[in-house]
């Protein structure tokens, strides 16, 4: 009887390894064939048999990606520009959401008419859009795209972070104002720790539309406030496609997703060990 | 220290009324309990006193100031929540100090201040610890000491001992009654469970439907009910009610239970008010109003011959249930005054500490 069950759990091991380790090449085979590829030389990119790694590995896609297409400049306005629309969609998302959560404001239509923002197809509005920007001045600025992108991620923002808000007991906060909290305190000191794991959330799906978005920044934005997605585009050419330097600029984009990914993981974990109070 | 006076309150939701109308007028320094089934409005009550609800109609005064529309933080209050509500996010010493480093105490009185709270609750160990790593009885301690901590002049308690288990719940009762003992602060204390209400309040104010349904000592409320709800209320296990019909006739009271069959007299000293002959009435049998005979009976006490259906020995005593008039009643006996069920007993049923209820009204007579 032990040692039935003994080996029926060293095969059930042995079986999750294997899922584990087949799953870990479907991930990792493209992202290490990506890398190998941005500093290959350009005739080993789809040689046959293929090169899997390279006699004489080189830099020069990642100079031309980052310098000679501006790559750099693209991820430096991606970053920008995310991080401040994710900044700004958390923090009024979050107020939206408080204030609905707690106050019921606008009764049930207002929280609606929020979500039903995105019901519209963007490219319904991208030209309106276009026009109003280029009279105000805001067309190819960075301003303008993060107005644009917190307007577009607030709805989903504020209804992540108001289903948070409803579950979260309110006695914590009745607490502090009776403690000696004015409502602001209440929600500063309290409720907005509390939310912590809702509004790390809320925020990372908000940076990962404004990361990877492409249509908008490719109507609203030209020459200067142009984001990292839009400068893929130039790696098609009329030339064929510029493998190397589509791979350079690929790797050299995860970078600030990784380091962002770590850090709001930590952030939500340490979030959910902290609930649990009750009981 | 503050005496709370309460007149005319209404509290609604919408169209939904919680609090109805409720006067009270707690002396300084009174424990009082509001007690009462769940949704009879006894913690909306609470919650505006605290402030944390607004008041539809009437006045709140605490310490001869109407608080109605002062802020929560303004109105020197203090309040335990049946939660706990401790903030996860800081260790019990914040959160004892937290609400005197909202009011700008310097750091080394909110040092001191924690410290002596801590001491007096027996918690300066869990000082440095998260609440989640408290247990149940331990984060309440942590819940009392951030109250007390800044010598409010009113404590608020909204079913504070509920989420405890039995045990705890005992030794935490009683220590909130030494600490207002202690301290002789006003306590406003909400609960749905009677023993808590009995063992602690100076005043018991018993809440149905948004009304005060009664109020007094806790023993006044416990041998002269008002209705039959507050007498159902209060007790363990509940009164028996028997319904019958009064007979006033030659100068003597009697009571005749169910078909007609038993009569009993009712003793001289029952004064019924406005009783009429033929009047249904129910009468209200504690468990304690009976006893095993012994001797001869005494002044209104009659003996009845009763068979035992049921016994619930509980240690020191004994539940014995019986039929009274086809009513089943329970009596409370001495552990060894009873056997088993079958049993043939002489139950001696003290009719001067009974209750006789009007029928329609459910009101004393």
């Amino acid at each position: 009887m032990g040692g039935a069950t003994k080996r029926w759990r060293v095969r059930s091991e042995a079986g999750r390894m294997l899922f584990i380790g087949i799953y870990l090449l479907f991930v990792l085979i493209p992202l290490y064939w990506m890398f190998i590829t941005s500093i290959k030389p350009s005739d080993d990119y789809l040689a046959v048999p293929p090169v899997w790694f390279p006699s004489q590995p080189t830099l020069v896609h990642y100079n031309a990606a980052l310098f000679a297409y501006r790559g750099l400049t693209g991820l430096m306005n991606s970053i920008v520009v995310s991080l401040s629309a994710t900044a700004l969609s958390a923090f009024f998302g979050t107020l939206m959401a408080y204030s609905f959560a707690r106050f019921n404001t606008g009764g049930r239509h207002l929280s609606f008419w929020v979500l039903s923002q995105r019901f519209l197809p963007p490219i319904a509005v991208v030209l309106p859009i276009f026009l109003i920007y280029r009279t105000f001045g805001l067309h190819d600025t960075r301003f303008g795209l993060i107005i644009a992108y917190t307007v577009f991620t607030l709805p989903v923002s504020v209804w992540m972070m108001f289903a948070y808000f409803r579950q979260m007991p309110k006695s914590m906060e009745d607490a502090a104002l009776v403690d000696g909290c004015t409502r602001w305190q209440a929600f500063w000191q309290v409720a907005v720790p509390l939310a912590a794991p809702g509004i790390v959330a809320a925020a990372v799906f908000a940076f990962i539309a404004c990361w990877t978005e492409f249509f908008f920044a490719l109507i609203l934005t030209s020459r200067y406030a142009f984001t990292l997605p839009t400068v893929f585009r130039a790696f098609l050419g009329f030339q064929g496609a510029q493998y190397g330097e589509a791979s350079a600029l690929a790797i050299a984009s995860l970078v600030p997703s990784i380091a962002l990914g770590v850090l709001a993981q930590r952030h939500l974990v340490r979030g959910l060990t902290l609930g649990a109070v009750r009981g | 220290m503050a005496r709370v006076k309460i007149s005319g309150l209404h509290k609604h939701f919408g169209a939904v009324p919680a609090v109805r109308g409720v006067d009270l007028d707690i002396a300084d320094g009174e424990f009082t309990v509001l007690v009462g089934p769940s949704g009879c409005g006894k913690s909306t009550l609470l919650r505006t006193i605290a402030g944390l609800e607004e008041v539809s109609e009437g006045t709140i005064e605490i310490g001869g100031d109407v608080v109605n529309d002062m802020r929560p933080r303004d109105r020197d209050i203090a309040m335990v929540f049946q939660d706990y509500a401790l903030y996860p996010h800081m260790t019990v010493e914040r959160n004892i100090g937290f609400g005197l480093k909202a009011r700008k105490l310097p750091p080394p009185e909110v040092a001191k201040r924690v410290k002596r709270a801590a001491e007096m609750l027996g918690i300066t160990a869990f000082l440095p610890r998260y609440p989640r790593q408290l247990s149940g009885g331990q984060r309440q301690r942590v819940a009392i000491g951030r109250a007390i901590v800044r010598n409010p002049r009113l404590f608020l308690f909204d079913e504070p001992l509920s989420n405890l288990d039995a045990q705890l719940r005992d030794g935490m009762r009683a220590e909130i009654k030494r600490l207002h003992q202690e301290i002789g602060t006003t306590m406003i204390y909400v609960t749905h469970d009677q023993i808590e209400a009995m063992t602690l309040a100076d005043r018991i104010v018993l809440m149905r439907d948004g009304v005060v349904e009664q109020q007094g000592a806790p023993l006044e409320l416990f041998e002269r009910p008002a209705t039959r709800f507050v007498a159902g209320f209060l007790g363990s296990p509940q009164m028996s009610f028997l319904p019958g019909r009064l007979l006033n006739g030659a100068g003597e009271l009697r009571l005749t239970l169910g078909d007609g069959s038993l009569v009993l007299p009712l003793p001289q000293a029952k004064k019924l008010g406005g009783a009429a002959d033929g009047q249904n009435v129910l009468l209200g049998l504690r468990p304690e109003h009976m006893t095993r005979a012994h001797g001869e009976p005494g002044q209104g006490v009659v003996r009845y011959d009763a068979t035992i259906e049921l016994v619930q020995p509980t240690g020191s005593r004994s539940y014995a249930t019986f039929r009274l008039a086809g009513q089943p009643v329970i009596a409370e006996l001495q552990a060894h005054d009873v056997g088993r069920p079958g049993e043939k007993l002489a139950i001696d049923i003290n009719l001067q500490r009974a209750s006789i209820f009007d029928a329609g009204t459910e009101r004393t007579l």
